[in-house]
C-alpha cells in the first residue's frame, strides 16, 4: 500500500510540472508583464517608470524561462518560471497581484464554495441513482419512456437556464427566498437553498441517465436472477444488489470530484453572489492575475491528483477482488 | 423467520417518500418564521438608518496613494479626506475646504524667487506655491495603530505571528486609539506618492509638477532595495522641497512649474492623509498573511469608517466616531430648493449611520433585488431599460407605470466623459502623412457615421452627439454645433456631401482616383461578443454607406493596448472621464507633446497641431473668462476642421431611486457625497414587507404535482408486485 503511494506521489510529479510549464506558457503567450503592469495600474497616467518598478516590485522583471545574463544552469534556474514553481511546490501560493495572501483566500473561499458544492453532490447523488433506479424498475412500461424523454429534456436545457429560472419563479416571483448573496452562520442556509436546488435539478438528466446505463448492465447478471428467483421484491433488488455491485463505476465519476468540491462552481458562484473559489478563479482570469491563476490550476490538478488516488482506494472498499499494489 | 418484502417495502417506501418532501420544504418553512422570507440582510439589521448598495468588482485598492478606479473612490471617498472637496450642489462644480481653514493660498515665483502677482504670464513663473492650512481638533478612526499602553508605548508594537494568534481581521484587536490629524500626515501621504513600495499611478503626472518628487523617488528606490521586502519604510527622515510642513498645522506645496490645474488634484484622495503608525502598524510580521494591510483595511478621519471589509462578499462603512464634524450645505442652486435638496440646511453630517455595500457580480439579482426593495438605488441595464424608461413623444425619458407605482425617481446626468472614434494620425491613409486629401477622408466619414443612430439602438438614447472634445459641465463647452458634420442642430449633412468629400480626397465611390482599387479601412478593436458584433456590423454598415470597406482588427485588449502604443492602428475607439472639471483634463488628449505613440502619452490619435499646441499651452494657465473661452473656441474650430477624431457622444446616466432615498443630485466629480443621504428607513421597512409577501399557491400546485407524478408510479409498483405475487 505505502509503495503503491509512493508511486503515485512520483507519477504526480511530472504531471504536475508539466501543468504548471502549460499554465505559465498559455497565460504568457496572450499577456507580457508590461500589460499585466498596465492592468493593475490603471489606464491613466501610467509611465514606462511605473511599469518597471510595477515588475521589479511583482518580480516580473525577470526572464520568463532563460536568463541570457546568466550562464550555465544559473540561467536557466534564475528565471520567473522556476522561483514560482519552486514555491508552487512547496504549497507558498504567496501574493495575489493586488497584495492579498493567496494561501489565505483559499482558505476564506473555500467553505463558502462547499457550502453549495458538498450538499448538492450528496444529493445530488442520491437523487440521480434513486431516478435511475426506479427508470430502470419501470422498464417496459410507460412511465420508462416518460421518464427516459423526461431526461432528455432536462439534459438538454442549458444550465444557465436553471439559474435564472429558480432565480426568477423562487426568488422573484414566489419571493421564498433570497435571490443571491450569502450569510454567516446559520444565516448562511437560506442563500445555499436555491443555487442547492438549482444544481441539484439541472443535473439529473445527465446524472440520472449515465446511472441507468450504469444499472441496466448489471440487471442481466446472474446474480441478480439469483436474487429475484430467491423471491426477493424488485425494489430490494435493485437498491442493494444491482446498486452494490454497481458501485464502482459510480465511484469512478464521483469520488474523482470529491476533492473538486473545494474548488467551487464557476457559474452559480457568479450568479448567486457566492463568494467562493469558483469567483475567485474567474475574477483573478479576468484581472490577469498571474500568481491567483496558476495557484488555483495548481490546487486543481493537485486536488485531481487526490481524487484519481481516492478512487483506487475507494475501489478496494467496494469490491475485495481489488487490491493495490 | 417468516417475510414478506412487497407490503414492508412499501411501506417503508411511503415513509421514505414522505420524509423527502418534510425535508425539502421545511427549511421553507423554516425560513417563514419572519413576515418577509426573502430578506438577504440579518434580521438584527431591520429598522436602521442603514443605505444598501452594490460594488460589481472587487476593488484592488484602497490605499489612497494607489486607488483610482471609481469602484475604489467610492470606498475611499468617504474615509479619507484630503484638503479639499467639491460643494455639493453647487454648478459649475465648486472647490470648498473640507479639512482646511480655508482654500489654499497660492503664490507665483520667478526663476530669481521674486514673488509674481497672479496675474503673471505662465512662461514667467518657475515656481507655484500652495499654503494650506488644516482645522486643529480633527482626529483620527479608532485604530489599534494608535492604540497605546498606560506607559505610552504604542500596545500593538513588536507583534508577531504568536502574537497574532488569535487575530483574524483587524476587529479581532481589543484596544483601539485615536489621535489628532497634524500637516505632517499630509506630507507623509506626498512622500508615499513617490514610494517604490505603493507604484502610485499618479506618481509620473506628479513627478513633472511637484518640485524634488522624481529625485525622492530614486532615493526610495535605493533604500528600498537595501531593506527586507516586507520590512516598513518609514518616509518622515527624507525630506524633499516639493512638500514641507510650517507648523503642526500648516503645509506648502511646491510645484516646479505652473499647473492651475494642480489644486483639483487637492480634493482627491491621492493627497490625503496618512498616518506613519498605521505604516509601521501594518508592516509588522504575520500581517500581511492575514490581509492586514493600509489596501484593505484603511485609516481616516472621513464621516465614515470600513467597520467589515469582506471584499468576496460585502463591505460595510459605519460612522467614525471621531468625525470632525460638518454640516449639511445651506445654499445650492435655485432648483435645489424646490427639489427638497435643501430640506436638511444645517444638519449635522452623515446623515446615515451605515452603508453596506454588497458584492453583485451580475445584473438580474442586483435588479430584482433592487425592486425588492433591497437596494436603494440602481443603474439601468440595457436588458432592463424598457421595464424601467419610457420616452415621450417629445423625447423626454419618463419612467414606466411599474416604477412609478413603487415610487421609484429617476436622476439623469449627461456625464463628464466623451466616447469618440480616433484616426491614427501616423497613418499614411487617414493621418497627417496624407495631408488635404486625408483631411476630407476624415471630414467625409464624421458625417456618414450617424451618432444619433448609434445613441438610438445602443444606448437607448441615454446620450447626447458630442460636437468637439468637451463635454457639457467642463467651462469651455458651448451648446452649439459642429458645423463640418452638420447644418443645422441636430440636422447632419446629407452622405451626398460626404461623397463629395469622399471624391475630393481622391477615393469617389469609395474607390481610389489612382489605381481603382476600393477603400479598405482598418478599425482596431479590443471588443468581442455578441453585443460588441452587433455594433462592429453597424459601424461597417455606416462606412459603406460611401462605399468604403472597413475591416475589423478584433484583438485582446493587451494587443490593442501595444498596438496603440506602437502607432500601429488605424481606426480605434477610445473614452475619457474627467478627472477634474477643467477644459485643459480634455484638451490635453489632443496636445501633440502627449500622443500616445513614442511619448506613452494620452493622445491617441497622436494628433499633432502647431498652433493647437500654442493655444492649449496659453489656455492651461489662464483662469476662466471670456478670453479663455475665446481660445477654447478656436481650438474646437481647429478639431472640427482636422476632424482626428469622429466627436462620438457623451454618455447620460440614468439611475434609479428609492421614495425613501433622499438627497441625490448627480455630482460627477465629488466622491464623497455617501454622507449627504438620506434615508427613511421605516418607509423602506413597510415597503418591503408589502412587496415581498411570500407566494403560497405554488406549495399547493408542488404538492398536487408531486401526487400525480408519484401516483401512476405507485399503481405501477402495486401492478408489478400483484404480478410477482
Amino acid at each position: 500500500m505505502i509503495r503503491y503511494f509512493l508511486r503515485r506521489v512520483l507519477y504526480a510529479f511530472p504531471i504536475l510540472v508539466g501543468v504548471n510549464l502549460i499554465t505559465f506558457f498559455l497565460f504568457f503567450v496572450v499577456n507580457t508583464p508590461d500589460n499585466m503592469a498596465r492592468i493593475h495600474l490603471g489606464v491613466k497616467h501610467v509611465t514606462p517608470e511605473a511599469i518597471q518598478q510595477w515588475k521589479a516590485e511583482h518580480g516580473y522583471d525577470r526572464p520568463l524561462f532563460l536568463n541570457r545574463e546568466r550562464s550555465g544552469f544559473d540561467s536557466v534556474t534564475d528565471t520567473l518560471f522556476v522561483d514560482r514553481s519552486q514555491k508552487l511546490f512547496s504549497f507558498d501560493f504567496g501574493k495575489a497581484d493586488d497584495g492579498r495572501d493567496i494561501a489565505r483566500d483559499i482558505k476564506t473561499r473555500m467553505w463558502p464554495s462547499l457550502a453549495i458544492a458538498l450538499p448538492a453532490f450528496i444529493v445530488g447523488l442520491m437523487v440521480n441513482i434513486t431516478f435511475a433506479l426506479l427508470i430502470i424498475f419501470y422498464r417496459g412500461t410507460r412511465l420508462e419512456y416518460a421518464g427516459v424523454v423526461g431526461l432528455i429534456a432536462l439534459m438538454s436545457i442549458s444550465g444557465l437556464f436553471y439559474i435564472i429560472a429558480g432565480q426568477y419563479f423562487i426568488a422573484k416571483l414566489w419571493q421564498w427566498l433570497p435571490i443571491s448573496g450569502f450569510g454567516e452562520g446559520i444565516n448562511a442556509y437560506r442563500f445555499i437553498l436555491l443555487p442547492v436546488l438549482v444544481s441539484v435539478v439541472s443535473g439529473i438528466g445527465s446524472g440520472a441517465r449515465w446511472y441507468r446505463t450504469i444499472f441496466l448492465e448489471e440487471i442481466g447478471k446472474d446474480y441478480v436472477r439469483t436474487a429475484r428467483a430467491k423471491g426477493l421484491s424488485e425494489l430490494r433488488v435493485l437498491f442493494r444488489h444491482v446498486l452494490k455491485n454497481g458501485m464502482i463505476p459510480v465511484l469512478t465519476g464521483a469520488v474523482v470530484v470529491l476533492p473538486l468540491l473545494f474548488t467551487g462552481s464557476l457559474v452559480t458562484e457568479s450568479f448567486f453572489g457566492i463568494p467562493g473559489l469558483g469567483s475567485y478563479t474567474i475574477d483573478a482570469i479576468r484581472s490577469q492575475d498571474f500568481a491567483i491563476v496558476q495557484a488555483m490550476v495548481f490546487l486543481g490538478s493537485v486536488l485531481y491528483i487526490i481524487g484519481l488516488l481516492l478512487t483506487d482506494i475507494s475501489y478496494t472498499l467496494v469490491d475485495p477482488r481489488v487490491k493495490l499494489s | 423467520m417468516n417475510y414478506t418484502p412487497s407490503r414492508y417495502e412499501g411501506l417503508v417506501h411511503y415513509g421514505t417518500m414522505r420524509l423527502w418532501f418534510i425535508s425539502l420544504f421545511l427549511p421553507v418553512l423554516l425560513a417563514g418564521c419572519g413576515e418577509v422570507w426573502n430578506n438577504p440582510y440579518p434580521h438584527e439589521d431591520s429598522g436602521q438608518n442603514t443605505l444598501y448598495s452594490v460594488f460589481e468588482e472587487r476593488p484592488k485598492h484602497l490605499d489612497p496613494a494607489r486607488s483610482y478606479s471609481s469602484n475604489e473612490v467610492e470606498f475611499t471617498g468617504q474615509i479619507y479626506e484630503p484638503p479639499l472637496q467639491y460643494h455639493f450642489l453647487k454648478r459649475p462644480y465648486t472647490l470648498e475646504p473640507l479639512t482646511t481653514a480655508g482654500l489654499p493660498v497660492v503664490r507665483y515665483w520667478s526663476s530669481d524667487g521674486h514673488e509674481l502677482s497672479p496675474e503673471a504670464p505662465a512662461y514667467a513663473i518657475a515656481r507655484t506655491t500652495y499654503d494650506i492650512s488644516i482645522k486643529p481638533g480633527i482626529r483620527y478612526q479608532p485604530h489599534p495603530a494608535f492604540a497605546v499602553e498606560e506607559s505610552g508605548q504604542p500596545r500593538y508594537l513588536g507583534l508577531n505571528e504568536q502574537g497574532l494568534a488569535s487575530i483574524n481581521t483587524l476587529g479581532d484587536f481589543v484596544y483601539t486609539g485615536t489621535r489628532e490629524l497634524t500637516a505632517e500626515d499630509y506630507i507623509y501621504e506626498i512622500k508615499r506618492l513617490a514610494s517604490p513600495r505603493l507604484n502610485s499611478p499618479i506618481f509620473g503626472l506628479m513627478s513633472e509638477y511637484i518640485d524634488g518628487l522624481d529625485e525622492l523617488n530614486r532615493q526610495l528606490v535605493v533604500v528600498a532595495k537595501s531593506l527586507p521586502r516586507d520590512a516598513w519604510l518609514d518616509l518622515r527622515p527624507y525630506e524633499f522641497p516639493g512638500a514641507k510642513a510650517t507648523g503642526r498645522y500648516s503645509f506648502r506645496i511646491t510645484l516646479k512649474t505652473h499647473y492651475p490645474q494642480f489644486i483639483y488634484w487637492l480634493a482627491m484622495p491621492f493627497f490625503a492623509p496618512v498616518p506613519w503608525e498605521a505604516e509601521r502598524f501594518y508592516t509588522q510580521p504575520g500581517m500581511a498573511e492575514r490581509n492586514l494591510n493600509l489596501d484593505w483595511f484603511p485609516v481616516g478621519t472621513g464621516p465614515f469608517m470600513l467597520s467589515e471589509n469582506d471584499p468576496n462578499r460585502r463591505m460595510v462603512m459605519a460612522r467614525n466616531p471621531n468625525f470632525h464634524g460638518e454640516n449639511y450645505p445651506t445654499e445650492g442652486e435655485i432648483e435645489d430648493s424646490k427639489k427638497g435638496l435643501l430640506t436638511d440646511a444645517g444638519k449635522s453630517l452623515p446623515l446615515i449611520d451605515r452603508a453596506v455595500f454588497t458584492l453583485e457580480k451580475e445584473e438580474i439579482p442586483q435588479w430584482n433585488k433592487f425592486l425588492q426593495g433591497y437596494y436603494d438605488a440602481s443603474g439601468i441595464s440595457s436588458d432592463n431599460f424598457d421595464q424601467a424608461v419610457q420616452f415621450s413623444p417629445e423625447g423626454e425619458a419618463d419612467l414606466t407605470s411599474e416604477m412609478k407605482e413603487k415610487g421609484i425617481r429617476l436622476v439623469t446626468a449627461v456625464t463628464t466623459s466623451s466616447s469618440y472614434m480616433g484616426f491614427n494620425m501616423k497613418d499614411p491613409v487617414v493621418g497627417h502623412p496624407g495631408g488635404e486629401s486625408a483631411r476630407k477622408l476624415r471630414q467625409a466619414i464624421s458625417i456618414a457615421v450617424d451618432y444619433e443612430e448609434y445613441i438610438s439602438i445602443f444606448l437607448n438614447g441615454r446620450g447626447i452627439p458630442a460636437q468637439g472634445v468637451l463635454p457639457p459641465g467642463i467651462f469651455g463647452y458651448k451648446d452649439d454645433f459642429n458645423s463640418v458634420v452638420y447644418t443645422s442642430p441636430g440636422k447632419r449633412r446629407s452622405i451626398e456631401e460626404a461623397r463629395r468629400l469622399l471624391a475630393e480626397a481622391g477615393y469617389p465611390n469609395g474607390r481610389s482616383a489612382k489605381t481603382g482599387e476600393p477603400l479598405v479601412l482598418y478599425f482596431d478593436t479590443s471588443a468581442t461578443g455578441p453585443d460588441a458584433k452587433s455594433r462592429l456590423d453597424w459601424l461597417i454598415k455606416q462606412f459603406s454607406k460611401l462605399d468604403i470597406q472597413l475591416v475589423i482588427r478584433a484583438t485582446d485588449y493587451n494587443r490593442f493596448q501595444d498596438k496603440m502604443l506602437q502607432g500601429n492602428a488605424q481606426i480605434f475607439q477610445w473614452g475619457w472621464n474627467a478627472d477634474y472639471p477643467d477644459p485643459e483634463n480634455f484638451l490635453f488628449l489632443l496636445y501633440g507633446p502627449n500622443a500616445k505613440a513614442g511619448r506613452n502619452g494620452e493622445n491617441a490619435a497622436n494628433y499633432t497641431n502647431p498652433e493647437f499646441d500654442r493655444l492649449f499651452v496659453q489656455m492651461k494657465g489662464m483662469a476662466n473668462g471670456q478670453q479663455r473661452q475665446e481660445i477654447i473656441d478656436r481650438m474646437t474650430l481647429m478639431l472640427r476642421e482636422d476632424a482626428p477624431w469622429l466627436f462620438g457622444f457623451h454618455p447620460k446616466a440614468f439611475s434609479l431611486q428609492h421614495a425613501w432615498m433622499g438627497n441625490v443630485k448627480p455630482n460627477l466629480m465629488a466622491n464623497n457625497t455617501l454622507k449627504y443621504r438620506r434615508i427613511d428607513f421605516l418607509q423602506r421597512e413597510r415597503k418591503r414587507a408589502d412587496w415581498n409577501k411570500p407566494v403560497f399557491w405554488p406549495f399547493v400546485v408542488s404538492l398536487l404535482l408531486l401526487v400525480a407524478i408519484v401516483w401512476p408510479a405507485w399503481r405501477q409498483y402495486r401492478k408489478q408486485e400483484e404480478a410477482r405475487a
